[in-house]
């Protein structure tokens, strides 16, 4: 099951501990895999644990034309890209009576608009072999909002509808398009924590833990696997039962 | 340059699954043929492959029928 042997995975966000570990999922079962992201460094130290079937192109996510050379410079690497998961993301958090023009813009354009961009340019390949699987990492805050994050929580509900657009698009090519929607994550994001600010998160969810980086990553494999071929327009929550939507 | 003509023809036949009879030059791709959006996308693209050109957004939302594919070709083919 969930062999993906021949298969051609683009990971954005690579350099991130959700990317990093959907990347060595991925990889795992088979798949070559093409890590993008901001930090070449990183990027380059996964890829050489990885060792085969591994490549390497930075790119920036709020740059049109950064998206499309990604896109070409992995079909090139790779010859196709059959599998892309759509992970690369950041946070301007704020209250809204305080948050920036800018840092609305810059989530927006880098969560929602660049991830669209990026997809639009998948999809030639996909649709030529008739073969495609869009993965987008989503958050639960995209369906249950969070206070300081308006910007965040709008472009990850955004992901989730464009996410069914798309499906309702290409489902007829054999192309499906899903979203995983991660709760709350054990990451370097999340270690600086304090104890008193976990206990008060862990009283949220009923597994009383927080969750890892492989758990969202076995969604993805998932989701990207030839037996998920008939799931489409969905949002997979992982997220120790946080919400149940 | 009839030749172009029957490429594209044979693009859409085998495309579209239609007859040949019905792939006449003022046939519509989406009216005429049974074609949907994204399966003018495709034509599209075949045509791109086929005949080593690039085409467009704006002219490719122009190329409604089966002429208006031949004549851009036509003006736009190297070969």
């Amino acid at each position: 099951m969930f062999d993906l042997s021949g298969k051609a995975a683009l990971v954005t966000g690579a350099s991130g501990g959700i990317g990093g570990a959907i990347a060595r999922a991925l990889h795992k079962q088979g798949a070559t895999v093409t890590l993008s992201g901001t930090r070449a460094d990183a990027l380059e130290k996964l890829k050489g644990e990885l060792g085969e079937r591994a490549h390497v192109i930075a790119a920036r996510m709020d740059d049109a034309a950064d998206i499309d050379r990604l896109l070409k410079d992995a079909e090139a690497a790779m010859g196709k890209v059959d599998i892309l998961v759509n992970n690369a993301g950041i946070t301007r958090d704020n209250i809204s009576m305080r948050m920036k023009d800018e840092e609305w813009e810059k989530v927006l354009q880098v969560n929602l608009t660049g991830t669209f961009r990026l997809t639009r340019a998948a999809m030639r390949g996909m649709m030529r072999r008739r073969f495609g699987r869009v993965i987008n990492i989503t958050s639960i805050v995209g369906v249950t909002g969070n206070p300081g994050q308006a910007n965040y929580a709008a472009a990850k509900a955004g992901l989730i509808g464009m996410s069914k657009s798309l499906a309702q698009e290409l489902a007829s090519r054999a192309i499906t398009v899903n979203c995983v929607a991660p709760g709350i994550i054990a990451t370097p994001m999340t270690d600086v924590l304090t104890d008193e600010q976990k206990t008060g998160i862990l009283g949220r969810v009923p597994a009383g833990r927080l969750g890892t980086p492989d758990e969202i990553a076995a969604g993805v494999v998932y989701l990207a696997s030839d037996e998920a071929a008939y799931v489409t327009g969905q949002t997979l929550h992982i997220n120790g039962g946080m919400a149940m939507i | 340059m009839s030749d172009i003509a029957e490429r594209v023809k044979k693009i859409v036949v085998e495309h579209l699954g239609v007859e040949a009879a019905q792939v006449k030059e003022d046939a519509k791709f989406i009216d005429d043929l049974g074609a949907d959006s994204l399966d003018t996308v495709e034509l599209v693209m075949a045509f791109e492959e086929e005949f080593g050109i690039e085409i467009p957004d704006d002219a490719a939302e122009k190329i409604q029928t089966v002429g208006d594919a031949i004549g851009f070709i036509k003006s736009n083919a190297k070969s």
